[in-house]
């Protein structure tokens, strides 16, 4: 409690924390939507912002407000499959590459570091063109998820490299304690921070590149999510026809919550790491 | 030689390996989905209409297994492969057939350098002298603002960012163009005016990505600016009297801006994708262009042809980054 309190002394974790709340809301709302999302002219079209249609309806004859609820949703969904599997990825790397050392960690770090190289951008258009009628949710979670731990990996590695030097490891080691003991007990928790502030950043990753992908056409236009919503009112000339109502709605949302995200993830990290907070409080 | 030894060779290896690896993975995608992509295109000219006899069908199928390399067991194939990458064979494009990928790509290339290397360098050295100012004089209010603006600015991706800066300043407010790289019907000569129309129109995606560029930069260079103000030395040189102004000219940004040599190496791969996507919001004719006229087109033999390109390109300008490291280190020159 005393964590949290501290840190909403933090302007960014304050702002961050609120926009996030409130699309949370919006996501949850999702699920009393009036609306099928997949259905077309379920109410009339290009309507302005209203008491009936909070945030106006579009070309398709669907809610915007109520369509961005599911954008919302689903956008997170996206964000946390690549997240939460790209982790598993990441901690498995970078621990063995740092503990065990050795040809293991040299091919491991080779891997990580190619990675970060390639324009994975590319490679995604490529994949992405190959399977693009399965691009549901969970295929391009997965996508995101195979190519985005190297950073992360490299992290932990470099943790646990310097963790393993520390006394408690030897003593560890000399009292009995099994490898796997000792890197899931002793090794673990030093990583969590690090692991939550990455994951964070994984998170803002991925809705960007669905964002992107959804824009060039790449994934499946019938699931609502704010990057196929985008694709939807970009490609109808909300913008010349001028209704702002319709394409402001997911540019605005999805600023928010990058700007959120990675506030969030910026505070937690200073947070944690004291040399900076003190360099932020002054003292 | 004991440079070569330590700095040069391993450098030049993993150069290789990475150029392996990358085209390695691009071999291996069109072959671990479930769509094969010769008749993924049958299917397409199926759709527009075109209606042929089954034998030239059964050409048209033998021909595209051949373009694309699908003769054969795994492993010829990758072996093949390979031999045409060797010889600068990718292929003929699709959708501008029979025009080589290299051709278009080359067409496309100069756009792309251009609007890359300007912003890349503008971003970079911008962004380290503010990031360095702004890390020494921690304090100051200018210093606190830019800070601001970098959090607002660095979360944002590039299709996102450079979509509001096309709404704002070509749709809204109608300062600059919305598309393309020169006015409709210039023609291409070495003259005030029509560099001046190439400027005004790559003034758009020139911004998006010099903001995002500076942003970066600017953040990491105030940290380890930060970093390098806490050592010795610096301390040193202040209490001996040195003027501030000599002290972070000389001492301190000349020291924080190592790592960012290598940090530009090894973001110039995110650098180039995020060139692609402003390319295609702004539809400058670039190789972002391209690969998003082959996106629509379905022409996947261009889009891996721009990949494995690219994937040399990036690596290629990140060997020379790294090696340029020991003129500005005079550690690693010595040693």
């Amino acid at each position: 409690m005393k964590t949290l309190l501290d840190l909403f002394k933090d302007y960014r974790f304050r702002h961050a924390f609120v926009v996030l709340v409130i699309i949370l809301v919006m996501a949850v709302l999702s699920f009393f939507s009036p609306y099928d999302p997949t259905l077309w002219h379920v109410v009339p079209r290009d309507m302005k912002p209203s008491a009936e249609h909070w945030l106006g309806t579009d070309s398709n004859g669907q809610d915007v407000f109520w369509q961005a609820t599911f954008a919302v949703r689903n956008s997170l969904i996206i964000s946390l499959i690549s997240a939460v599997i790209s982790r598993a990825i990441a901690i498995l790397v970078g621990l063995v590459a740092g503990y065990k050392g050795g040809t293991v960690d040299r091919v491991l770090t080779f891997i990580g570091d190619s990675l970060l190289v390639i324009p994975l951008f590319l490679i995604f258009v490529m994949i992405a063109m190959m399977v693009r009628e399965h691009m549901n949710l969970v295929v391009l979670g997965l996508m995101l998820a195979v190519f985005g731990w190297p950073w992360d990996a490299r992290l932990i590695r470099s943790m646990v490299l310097s963790l393993r030097e520390r006394d408690f490891t030897k003593t560890a080691l000399l009292s009995g304690t099994g490898t796997v003991k000792l890197v899931l007990k002793e090794y673990i928790p030093f990583t969590t921070p690090l692991i939550f502030s990455t994951l964070i950043n994984n998170m803002s990753w991925a809705i960007g590149l669905e964002i992107t992908l959804a824009l060039l056409g790449l994934v499946d236009l019938t699931i609502p999510t704010l990057g196929t919503m985008l694709n939807w009112a970009y490609f109808s000339h909300a913008i010349l026809l001028e209704r702002w109502w319709w394409i402001l709605t997911p540019v605005i949302l999805s600023l928010l919550m990058f700007i959120a995200l990675y506030w969030l993830s910026v505070s937690i990290s200073e947070y944690l790491d004291p040399r900076t907070r003190i360099q932020r409080v002054g003292a | 030689m004991k440079f070569a030894k330590r700095y040069l060779i391993p450098r030049l290896i993993s150069y290789f390996l990475v150029i392996w690896l990358g085209v390695t993975f691009v071999f291996f995608i069109p072959r671990l989905t479930p769509n094969d992509p010769v008749m993924r295109m049958v299917d397409q000219m199926r759709a527009r209409g075109s209606t042929m006899e089954p034998g030239t069908m059964d050409d048209i199928i033998n021909d595209l297994t051949e373009m694309y390399g699908l003769e054969g067991s795994t492993l010829e194939q990758y072996r093949d492969f390979w031999v045409r990458l060797a010889h600068g064979d990718l292929g003929v494009s699709f959708f501008q057939f029979p025009a080589p990928v290299t051709e278009l790509v080359s067409n496309a290339l100069p756009w792309t350098l251009g609007l890359l290397v300007t912003t890349t360098a503008i971003s970079w050295i911008l962004g380290n002298i503010i990031g360095g100012l702004a890390g020494f004089y921690t304090r100051a209010i200018w210093s606190q603002v830019i800070d601001a603006i970098a959090m607002l600015l660095r979360p944002m991706p590039y299709y996102v960012f450079a979509f509001v800066l096309l709404l704002l300043f070509a749709y809204v407010w109608r300062w600059f163009p919305v598309t393309g790289g020169a006015s409709l019907g210039a023609m291409p000569e070495f003259s005030w005016v029509y560099i001046k129309d190439v400027l005004w129109h790559s003034f758009l995606p020139g911004l998006s990505l010099c903001a995002l560029g500076i942003a970066v930069n600017f953040q990491v260079m105030k940290l380890l600016v930060q970093n390098v103000n806490a050592e010795d030395y610096v301390q040193y040189a202040r209490l001996g009297g040195v003027t501030d102004t000599r002290i972070v000219s000389k001492y301190v940004i000349r020291n924080a801006v190592l790592p960012q040599i290598t940090g530009l190496a090894l973001s110039l791969g995110q650098i180039f994708s995020g060139a692609l996507i402003t390319e295609i919001v702004f539809g400058y004719p670039g190789v972002g262009m391209l690969l998003y006229r082959a996106i629509v087109n379905g022409d996947y033999n261009l889009i891996m042809g721009i990949t494995l390109l690219s994937i040399v390109g990036i690596t290629t300008a990140m060997l020379i980054v790294d090696l340029t490291y020991p003129f500005f280190d005079p550690r690693v020159r010595y040693s």
